[in-house]
């Protein structure tokens, strides 16, 4: 798209990419102050998505009933998602359930902060932004820290880092190797994994709308104007691929984070 | 393309630098929900979820008690229906051995009837023979002796010596008869 864009942009305007700047917009209270400096629209649809996701799942189970209702088997159907397939499946019979709410909130709260990306005017995947992904993996890293250290004491931390069956000669090597991978690498794959997926989509949505305009509304010539359609027809293509990464990111997010609990609870057993 | 020059000469941030504001307001946001979950939503599933189990396995078990009655009362329908007929057969067998027993009776009597009929026959026919043998004695015995006096004359007044030869006479006849007899 950027390749139809930029050779045109010596006729009349230059094209100017958006850049992340553009996607952080002034701030809400005070009133079109600078990004980060106040209350933004970022921080609103958190707390939006809060409301909306306990309004939802309250109304669904005010009037639970035995054989449920469209809106009870919608509702046990994230539930049972959250907490059969990642819960269950990964943890066992013997250790999901105390980590069923975590895994659930974390599922929803994911699922419906990145798909605010893809509804028109919120039109913001709220974890595009770095610091909701670093709170939501900060948060993860201290439980399944704080879990390991609950179950297995100090020793924990030894678990952790020395991997059991293998030479003495090469744990010098191999023990910082997993003290990088497992207390450092982790939780920044963790939460950028997810802002990087969120900010990419929500880049190319900008880019195919700054792009699209550029073509239709700049350009002259009626060759360029039909480019500016095709751009705004493959973006749709493109929204469609988005929606599938929001829900698929939420997904690996909590699949992680139930595999990390998991990791700390087992820690004596590999 | 867009290059990091192009990001940073057109004034971009960097995507990594967060907004502490915004890390605040995330965690706050999570840890209001998760509590929201824990306390009200989870337990309301589960316990919707159990609920669901026992309605199902009860149903099960119910419809299983339902079936095993069922089998119970067919077992024994047929254990009564079993019973009828070999109740039906015997009194059939019965039947049939009293009729032949009361047609053996029957013909037996029957038999009895008709042996004393002959042998009383018999009997009448022998006592009447008899007694004509014996009146067909005496009378021919005076006629005889009649006859004999007439044609002889007064030489035949001795009755014991008439008397003699009548029963001579009458005994040799009996021997002629019964010589017939046997013949």
């Amino acid at each position: 798209m950027t390749a139809f864009a930029l050779p045109m942009a010596s006729y009349t305007e230059k094209f100017v990419p958006p850049t992340i700047s553009d996607l952080h917009l002034p701030d809400i209270f005070p009133w079109m102050a600078d990004y980060g400096t106040g209350f933004g629209k970022q921080m609103l649809l958190v707390l939006l998505s809060v409301v909306l996701i306990t309004w939802f799942f309250m109304a669904a189970i005010r009037k639970a009933k035995l054989v449920p209702g469209r809106v009870q088997f919608v509702a046990e159907g994230f539930y049972s998602f959250a907490r059969n397939t990642v819960g269950r499946d990964i943890m066992g019979e013997k250790n999901f359930r105390p980590w069923v709410p975590l895994l659930f909130a974390t599922f929803v709260f994911l699922l419906l902060n990145n798909l605010f990306g893809a509804i028109p005017l919120l039109q913001i995947p709220s974890f595009s932004h770095a610091g909701s992904a670093y709170a939501m993996a900060l948060i993860i890293y201290l439980v399944w820290i704080g879990v390991g250290v609950q179950k297995h004491g100090l020793r924990y931390f030894k678990l952790a880092v020395v991997p059991t069956g293998v030479p003495g000669w090469i744990l010098p090597l191999l023990v910082p190797l997993e003290i990088i991978s497992n207390f450092i690498v982790r939780p920044l794959t963790h939460s950028l994994r997810l802002m990087a997926t969120m900010l990419a989509g929500h880049m190319i949505v900008a880019l195919a709308g700054t792009g699209a305009r550029y073509l239709i509304v700049v350009q002259d010539s009626l060759l360029l104007n039909a480019t500016g359609v095709a751009v705004i027809a493959g973006s749709v293509a493109m929204y469609f691929l988005e929606l599938l990464i929001m829900i698929l990111q939420a997904f690996v997010f909590t699949l992680l984070t139930a595999i990390y609990i998991q990791g700390s609870l087992d820690a004596d057993s590999h | 393309m867009i290059t990091a020059e192009v990001i940073l000469a057109s004034g971009g941030g960097n995507p990594l630098i967060p907004n502490v504001w915004e890390i605040l307001v995330t965690g706050v946001a999570f840890a209001v929900l998760l509590f929201v979950v824990t306390k009200f939503i989870a337990p309301t599933f589960e316990k919707s979820y159990t609920d669901r189990v026992e309605a199902i396995e009860g149903g099960i078990e119910k419809a299983e008690a339902a079936q095993n009655e069922a089998n119970a009362l067919l077992e024994q329908y047929r254990a009564q229906l079993m019973e009828a007929r070999t109740e039906a057969n015997g009194i059939r067998e019965s039947a049939r051995a009293e009729g032949a027993q009361i047609l053996a009776d029957l013909k037996e009597k029957a038999a009895e009837e008709s042996a004393r009929i002959t042998a009383q026959a018999h009997g009448q026919i022998e006592s009447e023979r008899v007694a004509a043998i014996a009146s067909l004695h005496a009378e021919v015995g005076t006629l005889a002796t009649q006859l004999a006096g007439k044609i002889v004359g007064e030489a035949l007044e001795d009755d014991a010596r008439s008397n003699r030869v009548v029963e001579r006479f009458l005994a040799d006849l009996e021997n002629q008869q019964n010589a017939g007899v046997s013949n």
